[in-house]
């Protein structure tokens, strides 16, 4: 276990220092909160009708923005390649940055979500079931990030890719995560039974995608 | 302990790099690798370490754990040094430390006389202190096996007498290395694997009648 928490510590360590993963996600994040209702107009009951889609849209984005870097360095820099002779196999090396991924950007832009939701006039019965529904959907959106740039970790500017790639599975964690969002709008049942679906759906990604991943930087080494 | 390889065939991108590559390294023993550029000398190293797969052949490693891989028996020093720019020293060595369960950061800061540039970026280090740092996790991290490629590029003549020092420390403990290299590291127990021997010797008496 200690390899993995080494991993996740310098990873978070990095992020910390070097800014620009979290520092881009939460200004993009940011910026389009601030402009979308500049966009659609001052009418408040539209924007509260949209206010979670708009949060989870931007929150897809912008964990996807930081995704690429995820894996480029480090095999770039030849640490991957050290790391294929670490006592972990590569999957769980994987998980480890992908949680640390998770924990430096995603975590951080699922609580920061609901507070900028008051400029689009998110309901306020809102804000638990959203910060609950996104919490636990941005593990999800990190791990499938995680897979696409360990999937296009040795081609050059695979940023492009990488959107092309994850934005279909980032359907299912999308419309499970609105509908249990919405609490007020569809009603407790369809918000709970919607949650514990989304609770599934992560469930899977975190059992697939680090294995997933592990392969795909095993076959880039080679 | 004995290092075997039979046959070693190895294959990059659809090219045949090396065939019928053979060698034995026992404990104590250093194996050099000599021949020209793009003979396949770091694909030898890459394989061992498990980075490539042979295309044919096999390898075994006899006396050591069997339980385990080669490669997890191997400490491979490679080109690119793995350090973040944005660590220092120290904490760049005990993250390689903490992730192969190894020892003491002091050990390896101490056989490349870094320890003055412990708490210093490592952005900050010269090609040759990168290099540095990258063989100290030779002194840190206790492995049987050690492949280095080309560890002497970019070394001083004291930094390379430390490496001598390091590698002679090694073999005395039973240890194992293999390593791409040009000079002469002035240790007794050296075999040579000469990759130009196994070649089409025509191709090469051209090479030769070119210059």
């Amino acid at each position: 276990m200690k390899p993995v928490i080494a991993i996740l510590k310098r990873d978070l360590l990095l992020a910390w220092r070097q800014g620009g993963g979290v520092g881009t996600a939460i200004g993009f994040f940011l910026t389009v909160m601030v402009l979308l209702p500049l966009g659609i107009g001052p009418d408040l009951g539209l924007l509260q009708k949209i206010a979670p889609g708009g949060l989870w849209i931007a929150l897809l984005l912008s964990v996807l923005l930081s995704a690429d870097r995820i894996y480029q360095i480090d095999y770039d820099d030849g640490s991957l390649e050290q790391m294929t002779l670490g006592p972990v196999p590569l999957e769980l090396v994987a998980g480890a940055k992908a949680m640390a991924h998770w924990l430096s950007s995603g975590l951080p832009l699922a609580i920061a979500a609901p507070f900028l939701g008051f400029l689009l006039n998110l309901d306020t019965k809102l804000i638990l079931p959203l910060l609950g529904a996104m919490v636990l959907g941005s593990i999800g959106l990190s791990l499938l990030a995680s897979l696409g740039a360990a999937v296009t970790v040795g081609l050059r500017k695979g940023g492009l890719l990488v959107s092309l790639l994850v934005l279909p599975l980032y359907v299912p964690v999308l419309i499970f995560g609105i509908s249990a969002s919405a609490a007020g709008q569809a009603g407790p049942d369809i918000s709970g039974s919607s949650f514990i679906i989304l609770l599934a759906v992560t469930l899977v990604i975190v059992v697939v995608t680090p294995i997933a991943s592990g392969a795909a930087l095993r076959t880039f080494m080679r | 302990m004995k290092l075997i390889g039979e046959n070693l065939v190895c294959e990059r991108g659809g090219r045949t790099v090396f065939s019928g590559i053979s060698f034995t390294a026992e404990s104590g023993e250093l194996l050099v690798l000599r021949g020209r550029n793009g003979a396949g000398k770091t694909s030898l190293l890459r394989m061992i370490a498990g980075l490539n797969e042979p295309v044919g052949g096999q390898m075994e490693l006899q006396g050591g754990r069997d339980d385990e891989d080669i490669a997890l028996q191997c400490q491979f020093i490679a080109h690119q040094e793995a350090f973040k720019p944005a660590m220092t020293v120290a904490e760049n060595l005990q993250f390689w430390s903490d992730f192969f369960g190894g020892g003491d950061i002091l050990d390896a800061l101490e056989a490349f006389s870094l320890e003055p540039l412990a708490d210093f970026s490592a952005a900050l280090l010269s090609a040759g202190q990168k290099r540095r740092l990258a063989l100290g996790r030779l002194a840190m991290i206790d492995r049987p096996v050690w492949l280095l490629d080309e560890p002497t590029v970019g070394l001083d003549v004291n930094s390379t007498e430390q490496l001598r020092q390091l590698m002679r420390k090694h073999l005395d403990g039973g240890g194992i290395i293999l390593a791409t290299t040009h000079i002469d590291l002035g240790i007794k127990e050296t075999a040579v694997l000469d990759f130009n021997a196994v070649d089409d010797q025509a191709e090469l008496t051209s090479i030769g009648e070119a210059e």
